[in-house]
């Protein structure tokens, strides 16, 4: 039987997709074939800005831009005869190696016979067969490090928490993707929620967990309802409760929902969150690994390492190890977005450079602007530059640059975005999501914005610059947790590379990308004005005023500097300094 | 603000968590889920069916966002501020509900029909700048859209 995969990024199936949706089924079962093809809503295809969008599978065509006009066409050729339509195909840049994401549109993601029918729990089988310390060997042979961000070996943390004597041990997996910018997590457990709960249940066996918990975002409900669900089946079908496969283990697992706290991604604040208290982080040690929830000793993994986990135990340590580079091995899954043509999760081998990532699969910057750096690793990383977009993606490689690899959101940036502006919306967050617990966060934090405030309205001094490095440093040394030893990241990362527009700022106090309103000054080119008028009908203060002979004028005492002149323009005549 | 199954509502949802530790985020959730936001007589009616100080279900209330004390408008109006948003436009999408609706960030309008959130990334970076009302996602939003998507709330009406 085909699959014909609709894409649905939003979950809310807008008025243009559900005719498609249903023009498909009925046209399907006009012709008899409605036992040949089922049409299935997937929520990423990994093609945007491109219409509708409809893949068929098993062939794995592409179409965009699909019309209902085009139905006819691709179910003749492509259902029935398994030919391209190639008017509407689209040609993917094979860069891409799908492990984490291997089952996503590929699968019904609440079907767990599906995800059997896929070698789903072969993993699990292979793990309870071979016996915890067989397990942690197979993890330590794949190389897999965290892929929430900090990059810590997976099998060592197992390993600790393995040693520690006791019975009750727990498995949490962390999804609470709060990075903004990223949903490589949303889409893992919305897709393949099945391969996260195999991966947990193999890290229960192989630390002696009995208990695992699911720790998700309440803003993703889907995320929530798919995990739950497949919980539900794999209890009815024996994979989780008692004696699973016949095995002698036992593992149970349960959700539990964040609400809206970016610290609670931190280990500590996590689990405070998990024991219904308020998510403030702890000093450590003690680790987790020994002393964690409920005091405890506790494993906590991200959702794509557990999706990692399932497919090693499956395929082999040894083969896993193969792909990437030396100290990051397999895959990494990074959420392309900002100013990127085509925007969406891209999954590379590790060592993929970033001109890969950003142009050969990204295809290039939206409308062929000129690019200024890419963002990896969220509020918690850096920005780097043109000069080293040749270099490959790992842990160690992207740390020297002052970034970090994060949990995979990676943001493309152009001309027209101020790296001080960019700066301040990145500490702002942190700012915002601080705790409140230790000082250099809660304090350092709200200084060094009111500088940068300070910076991009004009109001700079030199010093200025020396005080952020001060307190970046302050932060970076003395926070409690990772959100404010990494806060500063961003900030120290602008002002290594782009030094210069922090100058700029400070001592010309102009905008290079025309970003902040203050230091923007808006006038009208006479020769060029044609007297349309269109930015004084755009002007909310009414600050433009002329007519068709005089031409136009801005009151440089009204403007208020927002821009809409600039950008109505259409003949290029307000100009922007 | 008067619920007329109140002690029967809060029963139901305190009897389902008993007996699980760390319950409380738990039950708050399904209190927010309920009623929209968390009424602070139902929060007193979780104090005292569950025997919890009033103090330790607020100290928990007023550290997450998620969690709404008062009660939200007819529509919420979500606009998304992540990192692919902002570089987007969306702070003037922000900018432009705010002068039509003349509501700041958490608040709701005078006739209770909107409320203006701003949320960090809604998860679906490729359709930036994201507004959403209730579930209905706006994708690629301009400045001059969002009259017409409060319009069409409007209407409903």
């Amino acid at each position: 039987m085909k699959q014909i995969l609709m894409q649905d990024t939003s979950g809310t199936l807008k008025k243009e997709l559900r005719d498609l949706y249903v023009s498909f089924n009925s046209h399907l079962r006009d012709n008899g074939l409605a036992d040949k093809a089922q049409v299935v809503l997937v929520s990423d295809i990994g093609v945007h800005n491109k219409g509708m969008v409809v893949k068929v599978l098993p062939e794995g065509f592409i179409y965009i831009n699909v019309q209902s006009t085009h139905i006819a066409d691709i179910v003749a050729k492509t259902v029935v005869n398994g030919a391209k339509v190639d008017a509407l195909a689209y040609e993917r840049p094979n860069k891409q190696m799908r492990i984490v994401l291997r089952h996503c549109g590929i699968l019904d993601p609440e079907s767990i016979e599906d995800y059997i029918a896929h070698d789903g729990y072969q993993g699990l089988a292979n793990a309870l067969a071979m016996g915890p310390e067989k397990v942690i060997e197979e993890m330590k042979k794949s190389g897999l490090r965290g892929r929430g961000g900090a990059g810590f070996p997976t099998w060592l943390k197992w390993n600790l928490t393995r040693a520690v004597k006791g019975e009750a041990k727990y498995i949490i997996c962390n999804g609470d993707e709060g990075d903004p910018g990223a949903y490589m997590d949303r889409s893992v457990l919305e897709g393949d929620p099945h391969a996260v709960i195999e991966g947990m249940v193999i890290g229960g066996f192989a630390v002696g967990a009995r208990n695992g918990i699911f720790y998700i975002r309440a803003e993703y409900p889907l995320a929530v309802a798919r995990i739950q669900k497949a919980i539900d089946v794999c209890y009815a079908k024996g994979l989780l409760g008692k004696d699973i496969f016949g095995s002698g283990f036992d593992f149970d697992v349960e959700i539990r929902l964040g609400a809206g706290a970016f610290v609670c991604g931190e280990e500590t604040a996590l689990i405070a969150s998990v024991e219904g208290l308020r998510g403030y982080p702890r000093p450590r040690p003690p680790f987790p690994s020994v002393k964690g929830l409920w005091d405890k000793p506790t494993v906590i993994n991200n959702v794509e390492t557990l999706a990692n986990v399932s497919y090693i135990l499956f395929k082999g340590g040894e083969a896993f190890g193969k792909i990437g580079i030396e100290g990051s091995t397999g895959t990494k899954v990074f959420a392309l977005t900002g100013k990127v043509k085509n925007s969406g999760l891209v999954e590379v081998p590790m060592g993929t450079t970033l001109r890969e990532i950003v142009f050969d699969i990204g295809g290039g910057v939206f409308e062929n602007r000129a690019i200024k750096a890419i963002q990896t690793g969220g509020p918690s990383g850096g920005m780097i530059p043109q000069e080293f977009f040749d270099t490959p993606v790992g842990y160690e490689s992207l740390q020297k640059l002052g970034s970090i690899m994060g949990s995979g959101g990676m943001i493309v940036m152009d001309e027209n975005d101020c790296m001080v502006d960019i700066s301040k919306f990145y500490l702002g967050f942190c700012v915002d999501e601080s705790c409140g617990k230790c000082a250099p966060c809660r304090i350092g934090g709200v200084q060094m914005l009111e500088i940068l405030k300070k910076i991009t309205q004009g109001k700079g001094e030199l010093d200025d610059l020396e005080k952020l490095s001060e307190i970046a440093e302050a932060m970076q040394r003395a926070s409690l947790c990772g959100l404010g030893q990494t806060a500063a990241n961003p900030v120290l990362s602008t002002m290594k590379y782009f030094g210069m527009e922090y100058e700029k700022h400070v001592i010309n106090k102009k905008c290079p990308a025309g970003k902040c309103a203050s230091l923007v000054q808006y006038s009208i080119n006479k020769e060029r004005c044609t007297g349309c008028g269109l930015c004084a009908r755009n002007c909310p203060v009414n600050a433009i005023s002329g007519d068709r002979q005089t031409k136009y004028t801005i009151d440089m005492a009204k403007c208020i500097g927002c821009g809409n002149c600039y950008e109505v323009c259409k003949f290029g005549a307000v100009l922007r300094q | 603000m008067v619920v007329e199954n109140l002690q029967d509502d809060v029963k139901t949802v305190v009897d389902r968590w008993k007996g699980k530790e760390g319950n409380l985020i738990m039950v708050l959730h399904d209190i927010q889920d309920r009623y929209g936001y968390v009424p602070r007589a139902a929060a007193l009616e979780v104090s005292r069916q569950s025997g919890m100080p009033l103090a330790r279900i607020y100290e928990v209330l007023t550290f997450y966002n998620y969690f709404k004390l008062k009660a939200p408008g007819k529509f919420n109006v979500a606009v998304c501020l992540g990192t692919a948003c902002y570089l987007k436009g969306a702070p003037a999408l922000i900018e432009e509900i705010r002068d039509i609706l003349h509501v700041n960030e958490g608040e709701t309008t005078k006739d209770g029909l909107f409320h203006l959130q701003i949320v960090r990334c809604l998860g679906c970076c490729g359709l930036a700048p994201v507004i959403t009302v209730d579930q209905k996602v706006y994708s690629a939003v301009k400045k001059s859209d969002v009259m017409g998507i409060i319009a069409e709330h409007s209407k409903t009406i």
